[in-house]
């Protein structure tokens, strides 16, 4: 469905309200900040999913490609501005050989995160032009592969820490809490996301995208450049999970090339998941599924600690079971049926 | 008279059947042409080998002089051939108004049109259309929802949308209500004089194929039978023979 709607005064109050939240979240929960800047990238992940394997059917699992290559190309690029990168991971980044003060670190990151996202986008391309030509199942086991070989590979060079993984910059004391700097980019990064998300969908893109899934033949056939518009949409969603990894990075620290680059078991399955949760082929679905999700998980790991997994798997299953088409897509269909109703009653 | 679209000696094999065995036809730029013949006789085939839905074996298809039988589909789309479906194809998930939106002649607009929103003339000329094949109602339904017969004239009026300047049609009038097929046709004849539109109709509804088409080739077993004015296929024996069997 197409996204575009007018921006009526009472959904710019609700807009303004959602960004007043969005700024004093952190500042009224000091103790969630971490949680909380995690949200906002779980949101992107998950509006970035949606937009290939949601609007356009393309089920891509392995995402996550995109957001380790924008972990490691920014921390690359954060350290390699001022010291050898072969070095810094040689040494594990610690000791007083490498110390990054409030300047260094800030600019570090000022161009690490857009190399991060010409990184992704251009690897979406290179790989898409190939991986794009593939349908239904084959794209999805072909997209889980690239993922994990990508961790294999990165666990393989030495230059980024191989398989000890690599520490992003360490953040000056100077700079005072760098979580929140963090949770404002981040902040940033979802808004920018789903507002041109919604720009996007509400332009022709938006249906293209929605012509492939529903038949993509036929959209061939109509003279649209279907491979072209897939390309084109993979390149955009690589872009944000670029940013978003590179945030991630630098809010964990550390750089784990299997566990939490190319994590496809955890951060992998959780965008697709959180995008089923909210309800896919929505813009609002991935945002909302993010929230219940990062809130269960958070609950899960708190309260049934060593039975989490377990936990997630059964919230998988009920999202699967019970709400095939998610919570937005329940809502809708629920106000869709009452408006039938109304119809016919007298 | 100049051909728009000329199929020469065209032959397609699936394995030791062959379903299209040495057809030639040609379409005259601005006419509509007819395409008939009994169940199996490589009507649609010949249709998929226009549209490069897959590739011939032999022969040439030329489209404005240039053979176009290595091209994909996209390609042969954007020169300006577009087909509709004998079971048809629309996206079922959009509403018939998006439908139309995606097919407003998007083949000759550049990528970057994408991005945009589609202008109101144009906004206001696929209510039109929608409104011509009566589902004006229906504009923000969800195509899939819509019945056979709706999705037939929902397709149709997609192609139209789409400006092509040739358009291929399937059985345009089979599982649509008797009540809306002269205004059917009395649209392809229209688009045909107001848009310059060329039409190859595959149809099995004779009345509605003899009033349409100024030629009609007839197919049987894969091969070309005859070929001619209405009036003469009509009464020609072989087309009688291969329709109702020898007498």
């Amino acid at each position: 469905m197409q996204g575009g709607r007018a921006l009526t005064p009472k959904r710019l109050v609700l807009l303004a309200g959602l960004l007043a939240i969005g700024i004093a979240a952190p500042l009224v929960l000091p103790g969630y900040q971490l949680q909380l800047t995690e949200l906002l990238l779980f949101m992107v992940f998950a509006l970035a999913w949606d937009l290939v394997g949601g609007q356009m059917g393309y089920n891509s699992f392995g995402n996550v490609l995109f957001v380790g290559l924008g972990m490691y190309a920014s921390a690359i690029v954060q350290v390699g501005l001022f010291y050898d990168v072969g070095l810094y991971n040689e040494a594990r980044g610690g000791g007083t050989d490498f110390v990054f003060d409030a300047s260094q670190f800030l600019s570090g990151l000022a161009l690490g995160i857009p190399a991060a996202v010409l990184v992704s986008a251009l690897a979406a391309w290179l790989l898409g032009s190939l991986v794009l030509t593939m349908r239904g199942h084959y794209f999805a086991i072909c997209t889980l592969g690239l993922g994990i070989a990508a961790g294999q590979v990165a666990a393989g060079i030495p230059w980024i820490g191989a398989g000890s993984g690599m520490l992003t910059p360490n953040p000056p004391e100077s700079l005072g809490d760098e979580t929140l700097l963090l949770y404002y980019l981040a902040l940033g990064l979802a808004i920018a996301c789903a507002l041109s998300f919604a720009w996007l969908l509400s332009a022709r893109f938006g249906l293209a995208l929605n012509a492939i899934r529903d038949d993509e033949d036929k959209a061939e056939a109509m003279g649209l450049r279907t491979h072209a518009v897939k390309v084109t949409a993979w390149v955009i969603a690589a872009g944000f999970l670029g940013a978003a990894g590179a945030i991630y990075g630098n809010l964990v620290r550390f750089i784990d090339p299997t566990q939490t680059a190319f994590a496809g078991a955890t951060i992998g399955v959780w965008m697709i998941l959180m995008a089923l949760l909210g309800g896919k082929g929505t813009l609002l679905g991935p945002i909302v599924g993010a929230v219940v999700f990062q809130i269960t998980k958070e609950l899960f790991w708190t309260y049934l600690l060593g039975w989490q997994r377990v936990g997630l798997g059964l919230l998988i299953i009920l999202v699967a079971v019970f709400f095939p088409s998610g919570i937005v897509g329940f809502v809708r269909e629920r106000s869709a049926a009452k408006g039938r109703a109304g119809e016919q009653s007298p | 008279m100049t051909m728009l679209l000329e199929a020469v000696e065209v032959t397609k094999a699936f394995g030791g059947v062959v379903a299209n065995e040495r057809i030639s036809l040609a379409v005259p730029q601005g006419a509509i042409v007819g395409l008939i013949g009994p169940n199996g006789s490589g009507k649609t085939t010949l249709f998929n080998a226009i549209t490069g839905a897959h590739a011939i074996d032999a022969g040439a298809i030329r489209f404005k002089g240039k053979d176009i039988s290595r091209l994909l589909t996209g390609d042969i789309a954007r020169a300006g051939i577009i087909r509709t479906y004998q079971q048809p194809r629309v996206y079922g998930g959009l509403t018939a108004r998006e439908n139309m939106r995606i097919s407003a002649s998007i083949r000759r607009a550049p990528f970057i049109r994408l991005f945009t929103r589609p202008r109101g003339d144009v906004e206001a000329y696929m209510d039109e259309l929608l409104d011509f094949v009566g589902l004006a109602e229906k504009m923000d339904a969800r195509a899939g929802d819509l019945s056979f017969g709706q999705q037939k004239l929902l397709e149709l009026a997609m192609a139209l949308a789409n400006e092509p300047e040739m358009l291929l049609m399937d059985e345009p009038t089979a599982g649509i209500n008797p009540v809306l097929i002269d205004g059917v046709i009395d649209r392809l004849k229209a688009a045909r004089a107001e848009l310059g539109l060329t039409l190859l109709i595959i149809e099995h509804n004779m009345p509605v194929i003899m009033d349409l088409a100024e030629h009609i080739y007839c197919l049987a077993h894969g091969k070309l039978l005859a070929e001619g004015p209405p009036g003469e296929i009509q009464s020609d024996a072989r087309v009688l023979e291969a329709y109702l069997g020898a007498a």
